[in-house]
Order: structure tokens, then sequence, then C-alpha cells
């Protein structure tokens, strides 16, 4: 794998390659010292064109527990604000020879764009409604650790599948792992043609849930109603919301945050025992790790790190710190 | 009925001096409009088609040129080409767009008045005039807007326009919005007499997001491949619910019109029932709408963003029935430059649009010509055809024709665009395709206006 820019790009062997390696990162996030050498001395760039709290935190803490020199730009503030194109952005920022750069757009395709315009290897943080395929891969290890396998498992996706790019990845995703998916919603939110693109089923409305092994919420965002997608947050809350009613004690739940309270998810069932939520976030940074790694050293060490640093990243050595 | 004119009347540079003899020897010439199928010698004299002769037959003092195996077509027409004069030079301006026109075989075109600023005075309509004559390599005409700044608010003087030389009115790249603008101009064309020239699209449906977020229009065809990108859609009912809207119009004011660009199934059918029902109306097809569909944007490459959309399969085969059909009267490119820095960006930040003219023929000979879909000979009518919808006499290699001919060589491979555009842009869907068959001469009114490089250097 040079670039991570869709789910639609990886067969089942990347992923399954990606789940391991982010176990090997899972333990030695138990240790005290939660750092390994492997990418010292490489250097990463954060490029986020949208404002992101988990997902930049998270490649941002990623990279430095990999020990990667690790700069972050948004866009407040930036060239970027200054009228700067992409274009000139990347041939600017590549003088610094970035390894990587992990690019959020409020653009489809602008992580491709990179990709051409770089030579570094390119992680889609999310490109407008496009895909978010690091969240997919995260998802995808919370569920295997809780469920051991996705093969036969049913998963509805509820909510705003038009404007969400968490959800095109998701599908595809859970279903390059054997699960049978189903996107729920009111039509409006329901892109056209849905079924065919991605090969998942369609559901207006909440009946029929009982039979999902997973209930993965998406964020509704309020100004949908002034487009009117929605007549009201009211109507949809009403018709869409999954609350302790609507979720059975044996299903799991997850969003990819941040949560709309009282919106798409009722306050119980977010802090309730069903909901994977949290657990979403902890995977986010070594699913994160691994994907970084695999990019970077495209799953073999380098010669350096075989010699000095860990033998295997799966039993890496932690750093010692200068005493 | 306003009568037609001489596509040479308009101005261009070789206006009033028609070039020496040529003989085109042992050519299939092919004019479906004429009747004409067979091997001649095309003998072009004081700027006319002085005679078809027997192969070998023929005789003129000038230049003979070989021409077996070639054919010799009227000369294409292109009502809708974007000349980005006034305000985007940087993109194409009078020169090198009609030097583009004379590189893909035509001998007119026809320039859309949504410049910056828009074509709405006769004073912008001079201007263009004056540039066309002294630059032009091949006759251009100009539209000017129907609605005063192309607001879409009160009618232009369009009287005026066409005293001073407007060839017909249009909005393109907008559409008339307001019902009530559409109906008076329909009905102020009983004074003006010029045709309108209609972009159809509801923006209440092709931006989805609404009036809330106008900036986050439609970028592609709503199916099943926005549907994977996540790219906001471009319905193809957007389309057709405004050509039935106008053709309903033109019927009450017994007015005619001409729609732009038809890209979908639903707009093919909206115009066969205006036909049927005996409205005034013609329409023209673009090549990539003939060629591509939406597939082409799963590369997310900006190449292929144009508006209206590429659309579905179904909906391209749509199109190439009403080619064959002679329900699309006519071909037209749209070709619409663009600068690198308006293409060089995210998809759904590019500007919309796509060149055409060097390309337009050679394209669809490749893509359904020699594939069996299309007969050469519907095609090159329908390449010609589209100067009837605004007053031209289309060309003819009758006999006493004024010559305006295009020399094809049907074999000729070759890739577009390495050998450069003539325009001023790339923004090109073709670029890199693999081309059969290429233009390698075009006569305006017996004058040599363009010879293909190689062909020229005496290798083709």
């Amino acid at each position: 794998m040079k670039h991570l820019l869709a789910i639609g790009d990886l067969d089942r062997d990347d992923v399954e390659r990606i789940m391991q390696r982010a176990e090997g990162f899972a333990e030695v996030g138990r240790r005290d010292i939660k750092k390994v050498p492997t990418l010292r001395g490489r250097t990463i760039l954060n490029l986020f064109y949208e404002s992101s709290t988990r997902t930049s935190s998270s490649f941002e803490l990623a990279a430095k527990r990999l020990s990667a020199d690790v700069v972050s730009i948004k866009s407040s503030g930036s060239s970027v604000d200054k009228g700067e194109s992409l274009k000139d952005t990347i041939a600017t920022l590549g003088a610094y020879g970035p390894e990587a750069i992990v690019i959020r757009s409020p653009h489809a395709g602008a992580a491709d764009l990179v990709a051409r315009w770089s030579d570094a290897a390119v992680v889609n943080a999310g490109d407008g409604k496009h895909e978010h395929p690091s969240q997919a891969l995260l998802d995808t290890y919370t569920l295997r650790r809780r469920l051991g396998s996705l093969e036969g498992k049913k998963i509805w996706i509820v909510g705003d599948v038009l404007h969400s790019r968490v959800a095109r990845s998701n599908v595809l995703a859970f279903r390059l792992m054997g699960a049978q998916v189903t996107v729920c919603g009111p039509p409006t939110l329901i892109p056209r043609d849905v079924d065919a693109a991605l090969g998942c089923r369609v559901s207006y409305e909440l009946d029929g849930l009982e039979e999902a092994d997973v209930v993965y919420a998406l964020r509704m965002q309020q100004e949908r109603m002034r487009e009117s997608f929605v007549p009201s947050i009211r109507e949809y809350a009403a018709r869409y919301q999954i609350d302790s009613r609507r979720l059975s004690p044996r299903q799991l739940l997850m969003h990819p945050g941040p949560v709309n309270r009282g919106v798409e998810l009722s306050g119980e069932v977010i802090d309730g025992p069903n909901s994977l939520i949290t657990e979403q976030v902890e995977s986010g940074l070594v699913v994160r790790m691994a994907i970084l790694y695999e990019l970077l050293t495209r799953g073999r060490p380098r010669p350096e790190e075989q010699s000095g640093g860990p033998r295997d990243v799966s039993d890496p050595t932690p750093i010692k710190e200068p005493a | 009925m306003t009568p037609t004119r001489a596509i040479s009347s308009l101005d261009w540079r070789g206006a009033g001096s028609p070039g020496g003899d040529l003989v085109l020897r042992r050519a299939s010439v092919l004019d479906p409009r004429a009747g004409i199928d067979g091997v001649h010698d095309v003998v072009i004299r004081d700027g006319e088609i002085a005679e078809l002769a027997e192969p070998g037959a023929g005789e003129g003092r000038g230049e003979v040129i070989e021409a077996e195996g070639k054919h010799v077509f009227p000369a294409f027409f292109d009502p809708h080409v974007h000349l980005r004069v006034p305000g985007d030079e940087d993109e194409e301006d009078i020169e090198t767009g009609t030097r583009a026109a004379a590189a893909g075989g035509y001998c007119g075109v026809l320039a859309m008045a949504n410049t910056n600023p828009p074509v709405d005075t006769a004073g912008d309509v001079l201007a263009l005039r004056e540039q066309a004559a002294e630059h032009g390599s091949v006759p251009a005409g100009f539209l000017a807007c129907v609605s005063r700044g192309m607001e879409g608010g009160d009618l232009t003087e369009m009287a005026e326009l066409r005293d001073t030389g407007a060839v017909g009115f249009s909005d393109d790249g907008l559409p008339i919005a307001n019902a009530r603008l559409m109906r008076r101009a329909l009905q102020y064309q009983h004074l003006v007499g010029a045709n309108i020239a209609l972009h159809e699209e509801d923006h209440d449906l092709s931006r989805p997001a609404g009036a809330h977020a106008p900036h986050l229009g439609g970028v592609m065809h709503e199916g099943v491949v926005s549907a994977a990108l996540g790219l906001a859609g471009w319905p193809s009912v957007a389309e057709s619910t405004m050509i039935a809207r106008d053709a309903a119009l033109a019927a009450y004011e017994d007015a005619r019109i001409h729609v732009q660009h038809l890209s979908a199934r639903e707009s093919v059918e909206a115009v066969a029932a205006a036909k049927d029902a005996g409205v005034r109306i013609t329409c023209e097809a673009t090549p990539h709408h003939l060629a591509l569909t939406d597939e082409a944007v799963r590369s997310l490459d900006s190449r292929f963003k144009m508006n209206p959309p590429l659309r579905a399969e179904d909906d391209r085969q749509a199109l190439i029935e009403a080619v064959r059909s002679g329900l699309i009267d006519c071909i037209a490119t749209d070709h619409a430059p663009h600068s690198a820095e308006e293409k060089e960006v995210p998809f759904e930040e590019a500007a919309m649009g796509v060149t055409g003219l060097k390309t337009a023929f050679a394209a669809l000979h490749t893509v359904l010509v020699l594939p069996g879909v299309l007969d050469l000979g519907i095609l090159v009518e329908r390449m010609s055809a589209g100067a009837a919808p605004f007053d031209f006499e289309p060309p003819s290699l009758a006999p006493g024709s004024e010559a305006c001919a295009v020399l094809f060589d049907p074999e000729a491979k070759w890739e577009a665009g390495a050998d450069g555009w003539e325009s001023r842009s790339d923004n090109s869907c073709f670029a890199g395709r693999r081309m059969v068959g290429r233009v390698l001469m075009t006569v305006v009114a017996g004058q040599v206006v363009y010879r293909q490089r190689s062909f020229a250097m005496g290798v083709a």
C-alpha cells in the first residue's frame, strides 16, 4: 500500500494486516512508556482543511507514538485562508520532504490530488462527503474486538447517509469483511441509487432494526433542516433516534462522533452498556498508528530498525528516555 | 420565417478575398444533405465549388492535392462555443478559439454571451465583431444575453442588439429561471426574429442544498456514481422539466427556441413530445455527452466536469438514438476553455466546462462511427446542421455553392493533445485518448484556413 485514499482500493488482506498491526500497538499502549522508535526521523504532515477534533488529534498522537516528527496545519490562520491553492500548498510543504501527508478536506478527491502532486504517502482523513477510510478501519477494528469476525453480521447505519463520508467508507469496509449492511434514514437523506452504488440494503424506517447485531448512528446536522431535508429535528428524532426502547441489550451501538445528544442518540444509550463510542476513540489511535506504519514501512521495518530498533512492531521495544 | 444567409457573411479575417484554385483529386465526397456520395475531383474556384469532376479529370490553376482514400465533407458549424472575450482572455480569445475551430474542421462558430462582463449592449456586439473581422480564422458570430447583465431580471435591448449583428440570444451558463421573463422574450421575438438558445436547468433541483447554500450545487449526474462518490447530484429532471416549460411557452407564444446541450433521456423525451406537438424547437448534443458517461467521473478528474454533467449510459444511448433519428438536430461542442488554476483543484471546486472544437469530429468518428453505432453520413450532416436554427445556410458541396469544406483522413491515428490544442486552454475530456481519423485541411469560402502540420509538410 502506497496510500490510503479509499476503502474501495483495499482488499481483505490489507485490512487484516492493518488490524493485526493495530493489535500489536494496542499492546504497546498498555505499557508505561507508550512510544516506539519505528518512525524516528520521519516527517509527517497533518493538513486539516476542516475542523476536526478526534481525527486530527488521533493522527497527531499516532505519529508521535511512532516517534515521527509531526507538523500539524489547520486551515484557520494558515496560508490556505489567504487564498493559496491546494497545489501550491502541497508544493510549499513538500520542501520539508514529508514522508506522509494526512489530509482532511471538504472536497471529494482532494487526497487523490495530493497523492498525484507529492511523493509522500497520503492518508485520506476525510474528503468531502466521499470517504473517511481510517474511520472505517477503526470501526472495523472495534467491532472485531467485540465480535471476533464480521462475517454474516447484520449492521444498520442510521441517519444522514447523503452527507456522510463515514457511511460510504463503512458500508464498503463492513461488506469487505463479510457483513450485511442496511442504510436507514429519511428518504431525503438517502442518496438515490445508493444500494446499487455500495451494495447495501435501504430502509426508510427503523422497523426491522431488531435484526441488527450492530447499530451505527450518524451525526445529524442542524443545518439540514434549513435545507429542507427534514421538516424538523423533532420529527427526525421521533422517527430515527436510537434510544433504549429501540436498542436491545444484545445490540452494539456505534457513532463516529461528535454526538448530538437527544438528536440521533438519546443520552442513556450513549453512556449505556451497548455503547462502543469510547472504544472507537481508543481504537482510532492504534489503527492510525498501524496505518502510518503500513504506509511508511510498506509493512517492512527499515534495515536500521532491524538492527537498532524493534525487531518487529508487534514486539516493539519501548524507547529508553535519557536519564 | 427569417431569411437565411451565408456563413461567410459573418465577421472573419478572410472575408471577401477568395483564394486561388484548389483541386482535391479522387476524394470520397460525402454531403448527405445535397445527396452527394461518390469519388470525385473537387474543384474549388473563386470561393465556390466549381465542379465535382470525374476522378482524375478535375483541372484548376493552383494547388492540386491527391486525396485518394480521404473524405471531403461540408465543413462543420458550431452553434455553441465560448470564446471568453471579453474578460477571460487568459483562457481563450477570438484568435485562438477560431484557430481551434479551423483545426477541428469548422467553417463557423457562434459564441455565447456569458463573458465577463456579459454581452448585453450594442457596443459589446460591435466590439466583438471588429475583433472577429481582424483575428478570426473562421467566421464567428455572437449571441447577446436575453437578460440585462445576465441577471435574469429585465430584457436586453434585443431589437437594437439584433440590428448591430447579434445572431441570437442566450443566457447560456444560466437558465432563464423566471417564467415571466422567458415568456416576454418569446413574445418579443416576433419583433426581433432571432432565435433564443436555452441552457435548461432548474436550480431548485440541481442545487440540492437550496438557496441556503447556492455554492453547494450539483456537480455531477445524480445516480449510482454520485452516490458512490458522495458528490452532490444534478438530476436529469432538472433539465427535462425546464425544457417542457419552455416548449409549452414557445407553443403558446408561437415562438421558436433552440435547446442547448441535451444530456438526458428525459430531455430527449421532452423534446420529442414538443416536436410531435408542432412546437418550433431545435436542439443540440455535445460530443462529450455522446461519447462519455458519469463513469468517467469516478476518477474525480476535473476534466470530466461540465454543465450539464456527463450522465448514465442509458442517457447516452438515448442521445445517440436521437442524433440518428434527427430528433437532435445538430452537434455542438459547448467548447468551454478554462485556465489550469480553475481545473487543478478538487472536483467540487473546479470550473465546469471542457474544450471540444479540435476533437469533436475525430472523437465521434472514433467512438460512434468506426464501431458502427452511427452512420458516417448522419454524423457529417449533424456536424453542420447547427447553422439552420440561427438562420445560416448550412454549407453544401453542390456545384455553385460557397466552398466550405473539410478534408478528412479516416485512417489517421493520433493522440488528442499530443501536438497541442490551438486553444489557449487544455481542459479537454479527450486528452490523451487515441483518435482514429483526422482533419487534414479546412476551407472557408475557398480559402484554406487550416492545414494539419504533417499533412502540410507532405508526410501524411
